[in-house]
C-alpha cells in the first residue's frame, strides 16, 4: 500500500539533512586510557601473539623433523627387535606401535562409551537418590583429576591378582604378568570416562523439557524417550566427548609403559585369533617415542621424531574431526 | 537456581522403565565402587611406608638422599621382617609443589590475558586462527612436549644458558647439565595453558554482553570494562580452569621425567639464579622412573605411598576448587 504512493513522492527533490557529526566517540575519547590499561592491553596482545608463535614453532618444528625422518616404507614394516623385554627401537619401521595405538584407542573407547553414556543418562534423567547422584558425580570428578600414573600402578596392583589371570600372561609359577592390551584398555577407558560423561550430560541437559513432554504426551515411557528421542538428539555431544577421550587415550604414555608390557612388537599370548593379541603385550606410538628419546633405552632421536610426527598427525586429524562436528548445526530443536 | 540432577524426574513409568533405571543406577554404583576401591587399595598398599617413617616422610629437615633411600629399599633383604622402608620424601614433594605452583601461577595469568585477547581484542582473522590453535595445543600428547624439551631445550640450556662458572660453583652438590626445574616449568606452562584458555574463553563469552555494554556506555574504556566487569563475573570459571590445570600439572609424569633430570634433589633458593636450572624430580615422575621396581614389595609400597599423596592432593584440589567456586558464585550469574 505504502509502496504505491511512493512514485509521486520520488519526483520531489530530496531534502538535505543538516550535516551533523554523527560519529561514535572512539575508545580514547571516552576515558583516556591510563598507563595501566595500556599495559594490560599490550599484555593481552603479547600473550595472544605469543600463543600463536608457540603453536607455530611446535607444529613447524615437528613438521620439519617429521618430513626429515619419516620414511613411508617404514610405516608398514615391523620394528626389529633387539631384546624382547625392553624397547630398543634401533631398527625397522613403526607398524607395531601404530597398530598398538589403534587397538588400544579402539578398545578403550569401546569400553568407556557405553559406561560413560549410561552414567550420564542416569545422572541427567534419573539421579535417584540424590545423595548417590552427588557421590557418583564427585567420583567422576575425582577420576578426572587422578594422575594417569596412579591409575596405571593401581591397574598393575589389581590385575596382577590371580583372579584376573585370564586377561594376561601367566608365568610358570602361577604369577600373573598383569600387563596386556585388555588391561591397558580397561585403565585407558577410565581416562576417557569423565570426558564422555561430561559431554553427554551437557548435551542431554541442553535438550529442552518440552521435547521430553512431547514424547510422554505421545504415550512413550521414559526409557523409550531416552532411547528414541534424547540419545539421538545428543549424538553430537557424545561424539565430541568420545573423540576427546580418544585423543587422550592415544596421547597417554604412563599407562602404556606400565600396563602394556613395553615390548616393541605385538607379542601374542595363546592361539585364539583376536584374543591372543589382546591378551598379549605391545607398544604404542607414545611408548615408542618415549623409548627412543634420550630418556628411554633406545636413544635414537630420528626414530622418536618420526613416531612423534605420526602421533601428532593422528591428533591433528582427530582435532579436525571434532572441529567439523562442532561446525554442524548445534541445536536440533531451534526453530 | 538450576537443578543439577534429575533434569526430568517426572514421566510415565512402567516395569521396563523401572528395570532400566535400576540397571543404569547399578552401573553408576559399580563405577563408584571401583573408584572407592581404587582409593582404598592404594592407601592400603601405601600404609607400611607411611607407618614406618611417621612424619619424617614429609619432614623437610629429615635429611638423607632420596635416591640412596630408594636404592636401599630396592635392595632390602627378602625377609619381610627386615624390609627397609626409610623414605624422607621431602625433595620429591618440594619439586612437585615448586613445578606445579610456578607453572600454574604463570599459566593462569597468561591464560587470562590470552582469553581476553581472543574474546575482545583480537581482530577477526586472528581470532579464527587462535581458536583451533588453542584446541590443538591442548590436545598435543605430553610425550611430544617431552621430546621437544629433551632434544631441543635441555641441550640449549645446558650449552648456552648455564655458564661453566655456575656449573663449577655447585659441582660438589649436583651436576648441572641442562635438565632442570626451569625447563620443566616452561614446558608444563605451555602444556596446561591451552586447557585453561579454552575454559576461560567459554566463560567470558557466557557473561551477558549487556553488562559490558552497560559499563562502556557509562564511559569506561574497553579494557577497563573487560577487566572490571566480564573477568570478575567469570571468576568461578577461572578457578575451575586453574583447578583442572593444577590436576594435570600434578599428575604429569612422562614429560617431567624426561626434562627435569631425574635426580632426587631439592633445588636450593640460596643458589641464586642457578636455582631454576637445578635438576629435580617430582613424585609422578619418580613412579614412572622406578616402575620396574614394583616387584620388590617394600619398594612397591613406597611407590604406592607416592601415588597416595598424589591422590590426596588431587582430591583436596577438587574439593578446594568446589569450595572457592561456591563462595564466588554469590557475586555472579555465571553458570559454572
Amino acid at each position: 500500500m505504502r509502496r504505491s504512493r511512493r512514485p509521486q513522492l520520488s519526483n520531489l527533490p530530496r531534502p538535505r539533512l543538516p550535516r551533523r557529526n554523527r560519529e561514535v566517540l572512539s575508545d580514547e575519547e571516552i576515558v583516556p586510557w591510563s598507563i595501566g590499561d595500556r599495559i594490560g592491553l599490550a599484555a593481552a596482545w603479547f600473550s595472544g601473539l605469543l600463543l600463536c608463535a608457540i603453536a607455530a614453532s611446535i607444529v613447524l618444528y615437528m613438521l620439519i623433523r617429521g618430513l626429515q625422518y619419516v620414511q613411508l616404507s617404514a610405516l608398514f614394516e615391523h620394528p626389529v627387535v633387539q631384546s624382547t623385554t625392553t624397547i630398543t627401537g634401533t631398527g625397522g619401521g613403526y607398524l607395531d606401535p601404530i597398530e598398538g595405538t589403534l587397538i588400544l584407542t579402539a578398545l578403550g573407547t569401546l569400553i568407556a562409551l557405553p559406561i560413560g553414556v549410561g552414567i550420564a543418562v542416569w545422572l541427567s534423567e534419573y539421579a535417584r537418590p540424590a545423595g548417590l547422584a552427588r557421590a557418583v558425580e564427585s567420583g567422576v570428578e575425582i577420576v578426572a583429576g587422578t594422575p594417569t600414573i596412579v591409575l596405571a600402578i593401581f591397574g598393575l596392583l589389581i590385575f596382577s591378582k590371580s583372579a584376573f589371570g585370564f586377561l594376561s600372561f601367566t608365568a610358570e609359577g602361577g604369577a600373573v604378568f598383569g600387563r596386556s592390551f585388555f588391561i591397558a584398555g580397561m585403565m585407558m577407558s577410565v581416562i576417557a570416562l569423565p570426558l564422555i560423561v561430561g559431554a553427554t550430560r551437557e548435551a542431554l541437559q541442553s535438550i529442552p523439557a518440552h521435547v521430553r513432554e512431547a514424547s510422554y504426551a505421545l504415550g512413550k515411557d521414559k526409557i523409550s524417550t531416552i532411547r528414541r528421542v534424547l540419545l539421538p538428539a545428543s549424538r553430537k555431544g557424545i561424539a565430541t566427548g568420545t573423540t576427546l577421550g580418544m585423543g587422550r587415550i592415544a596421547g597417554d604414555t604412563a599407562i602404556v609403559i606400565l600396563l602394556l608390557g613395553a615390548t616393541l612388537t605385538l607379542e601374542k599370548q595363546g592361539t585364539t585369533p583376536v584374543v591372543s593379541t589382546l591378551k598379549g603385550t605391545g607398544s604404542t606410538l607414545t611408548s615408542y617415542v618415549y623409548g627412543n628419546s634420550p630418556a628411554g633405552e633406545g636413544n635414537s632421536p630420528a626414530k622418536a621424531y618420526a613416531a612423534a610426527f605420526i602421533l601428532l598427525m593422528i591428533v591433528i586429524l582427530m582435532n579436525f574431526v571434532v572441529d567439523l562436528m562442532s561446525r554442524r548445526r548445534s541445536d536440533p530443536w531451534a526453530r | 537456581m538450576r537443578r543439577r540432577f534429575g533434569l526430568q524426574k517426572a514421566g510415565p513409568r512402567n516395569s521396563s522403565d523401572q528395570r532400566a533405571e535400576l540397571l543404569l543406577g547399578a552401573l553408576a554404583c559399580v563405577v563408584l565402587a571401583l573408584i572407592a576401591g581404587m582409593i582404598i587399595f592404594v592407601f592400603q598398599k601405601a600404609w607400611p611406608s607411611f607407618s614406618h617413617n611417621g612424619l619424617d616422610w614429609f619432614n623437610p629437615f629429615a635429611g638423607g638422599n632420596v635416591d640412596d633411600q630408594l636404592t636401599a629399599i630396592f635392595e632390602s633383604p627378602g625377609n619381610p621382617s627386615q624390609y627397609v622402608f626409610t623414605m624422607h620424601a621431602w625433595p620429591l614433594l618440594y619439586a612437585t609443589a615448586l613445578i606445579t605452583i610456578c607453572s600454574v601461577v604463570i599459566g593462569v595469568g597468561f591464560a587470562l590475558l590470552s582469553a581476553m585477547f581472543i574474546v575482545e581484542f583480537a581482530p577477526d582473522a586472528l581470532r579464527r586462527v587462535l581458536e583451533p590453535v588453542v584446541r590443538l595445543l591442548a590436545a598435543v600428547p605430553s610425550v611430544i612436549y617431552g621430546l621437544i624439551g629433551i632434544l631441543v631445550l635441555v641441550p640449549f640450556v645446558g650449552n648456552h644458558i648455564i655458564s661453566q662458572g655456575a656449573k663449577d660453583s655447585v659441582a660438589g652438590v649436583v651436576t648441572l647439565s641442562g635438565p632442570s626445574v626451569g625447563v620443566g616449568i616452561l614446558i608444563l606452562t605451555v602444556m596446561i595453558t591451552p586447557i585453561m584458555i579454552a575454559i576461560v574463553v567459554d566463560a567470558l563469552r557466557a557473561v551477558p554482553v549487556g553488562w559490558r555494554e552497560g559499563s562502556v556506555s557509562l564511559g569506561v574504556n574497553r579494557w577497563r570494562a573487560m577487566w572490571t566487569v566480564t573477568v570478575r563475573a567469570a571468576r568461578p570459571a577461572i578457578v575451575a580452569a586453574a583447578v583442572l590445570a593444577t590436576a594435570r600439572a600434578l599428575g604429569e609424569a612422562i614429560m617431567l621425567s624426561m626434562v627435569t633430570g631425574s635426580v632426587g634433589f631439592a633445588p636450593n633458593p640460596l643458589d641464586g639464579i642457578i636455582y631454576f636450572v637445578e635438576p629435580a624430580r617430582p613424585l609422578a615422575a619418580t613412579i614412572v622412573d622406578n616402575s620396574e621396581g614394583l616387584s620388590v614389595p617394600p619398594f612397591a609400597d613406597t611407590l604406592y605411598a607416592f601415588a597416595a599423596v598424589l591422590l590426596v592432593s588431587a582430591a583436596f584440589l577438587s574439593f578446594g576448587g568446589w569450595y572457592i567456586r561456591r563462595h564466588l558464585r554469590r557475586y555472579t550469574l555465571s553458570p559454572i
